[in-house]
């Protein structure tokens, strides 16, 4: 290789992700720092009961919840099991109840938990335990069904894309960015107890649709919605729009359906 | 020429019945109109018996004797007791769906919450439209004193 060939290399741009100097910020290699992990055991084969069970591992400053699981899985307990697909906050499969909140184990970086205290992690709550981190998500995406997810017509097809303006998609963008992880169906309190209520990520997924100009089955799932288990279920809570990791206003798409039912009837 | 067959989904596409009953929604306005009158009438109560004239040691049977001879406070006091009473009586058939399992759990509290609420209803609107601080014909030993007048 000659001299000119490698000054021509583009040096590595700066990282954007603030790391504090006790997790390992400063310059130099990526420092490392030890963390305890309580993580709540299940095999449906020999346990009746979840069981927490602790872990050290040594991890670093750029390090997520789900990198911590990996290093588990693969390098001290082959048995755990979780879902996870994506690795980067776009499938929802990796939804779990860390320290006390439904998070998405791949969103959740180490630096913004607590490391001196250890970190906590379980299924997420109101769906049948399968085993260790993994619930049953078949009631959850039965009553998604429900709701009907699908662009609902009438009359001719156009020849060409049903054109809609910036302002009438704008009115529904926000329960567009739904990746249905169930993190806040499964912080819903309603939910816990009640495993009959639509639940907040049906609602929002009916929302979805409801307030897009371009569908006319809009009567049909707000008929759905109005029902026992319905949004009228809906407690104003809170919970699932703090859960939710896009940062959906799950609350407020709820009112706003009910709203649009009040003013249905009136 | 044989027509290739597409094999049936393995699971039913099964979707509740919807009851298109308005019931839920009404149950729901009803819970924050019935709370905006509660706020008045239970702190308009609460002004004029604890608080106005000489407070809480004006209570007694002559005074709220006193009221109900007014039809003002009747009326108040009887649409309070009704408020009050489905809007509990409601609260509490959410809570009960909200925590019991079994439905013959769920019916058999409701039942009891209903029929407890009834009485309760029955008997305050009674008492406010019936109340006569003085019968006549009873002992006098056991009448209050303004009755001798
Ligand atoms: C002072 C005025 C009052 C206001 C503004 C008010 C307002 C409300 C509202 C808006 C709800 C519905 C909550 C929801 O759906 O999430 C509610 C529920 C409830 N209220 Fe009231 N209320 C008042 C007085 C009362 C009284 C006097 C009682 C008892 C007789 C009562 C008993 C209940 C119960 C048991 C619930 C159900 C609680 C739950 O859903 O967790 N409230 N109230
Ligand atoms: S609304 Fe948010 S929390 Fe709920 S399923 Fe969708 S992405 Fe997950
Ligand atoms: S693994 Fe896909 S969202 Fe976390």
């Amino acid at each position: 290789m000659s001299a000119d060939t490698a000054t021509k290399e583009t040096a590595e741009p700066a990282s954007k992700v603030d790391i504090p100097d006790h997790l390992g910020g400063g310059a130099g290699e990526i420092p490392s720092f030890d963390c305890t992990f309580l993580i709540a055991r299940f095999n449906p084969e020999e346990d009746s009961e979840p069981h927490w069970e602790e872990y050290k591992v040594t991890m670093h400053g750029t390090d997520r919840v789900l990198d911590a699981l990996h290093k588990i899985k693969w390098e001290m307990d082959g048995s755990l099991s979780f879902r996870r697909s994506c690795a980067h906050g776009v499938c929802g499969s990796d939804a779990m109840r860390i320290n006390g909140r439904n998070r998405l184990a791949c969103k959740t970086l180490l630096k913004d938990l607590d490391t001196n205290k250890t970190i906590t992690v379980e299924a997420i709550k109101g769906l049948p335990l399968e085993k260790d981190l993994i619930v049953d998500m078949d009631p959850f995406f039965q009553s998604y069904r429900e709701i009907m997810p699908f662009l609902i017509t009438s009359g001719h097809e156009p020849t060409r894309e049903r054109l809609q303006s910036a302002e009438d998609r704008e009115r529904f963008d926000d329960t567009t960015k739904c990746i249905l992880c169930a993190s806040c169906t499964t912080s819903c309190p309603v939910f816990w107890t009640d495993g009959q209520y639509f639940g907040p990520a049906s609602i929002v997924n009916a929302h979805r649709f409801i307030f897009d100009s371009r569908d006319q089955g809009g009567d049909l799932r707000l008929e759905v919605l109005n029902d026992k288990e319905g949004v009228w279920r809906c407690r104003t809570t809170f919970n699932c729009t703090e859960a939710c990791p896009r940062g959906i206003q799950i609350t407020k798409a709820i009112a706003e359906v009910k709203q649009a039912l009040l003013e249905r009837a009136f | 020429m044989a027509t290739p067959t597409i094999p049936a989904p393995r699971a039913e596409y099964d979707r509740h019945k919807t009851t298109r009953s308005q019931f839920e929604l009404f149950a729901w306005l009803f819970m924050r109109l019935s709370g905006v009158v509660l706020v008045i009438l239970i702190f308009g109560h609460l002004f004029v018996n604890l608080w106005s004239g000489s407070g809480v040691h004006q209570l007694d049977f002559g005074f709220v004797g006193g009221k109900w001879a007014n039809p003002f406070w009747q009326i108040w006091d009887l649409v309070m007791l009704w408020l009050a009473m489905l809007h509990g009586t409601n609260g509490m058939r959410t809570i009960i769906s909200d925590y019991t399992e079994k439905p013959g759990t769920r019916v058999a509290l409701q039942l009891t919450l209903y029929i407890a609420s009834g009485i309760v209803v029955v008997l305050g609107t009674l008492v406010v439209f019936t109340f006569n601080p003085c019968p006549t014909g009873a002992d006098p030993s056991l009448l209050a004193s303004f009755c001798k007048a």
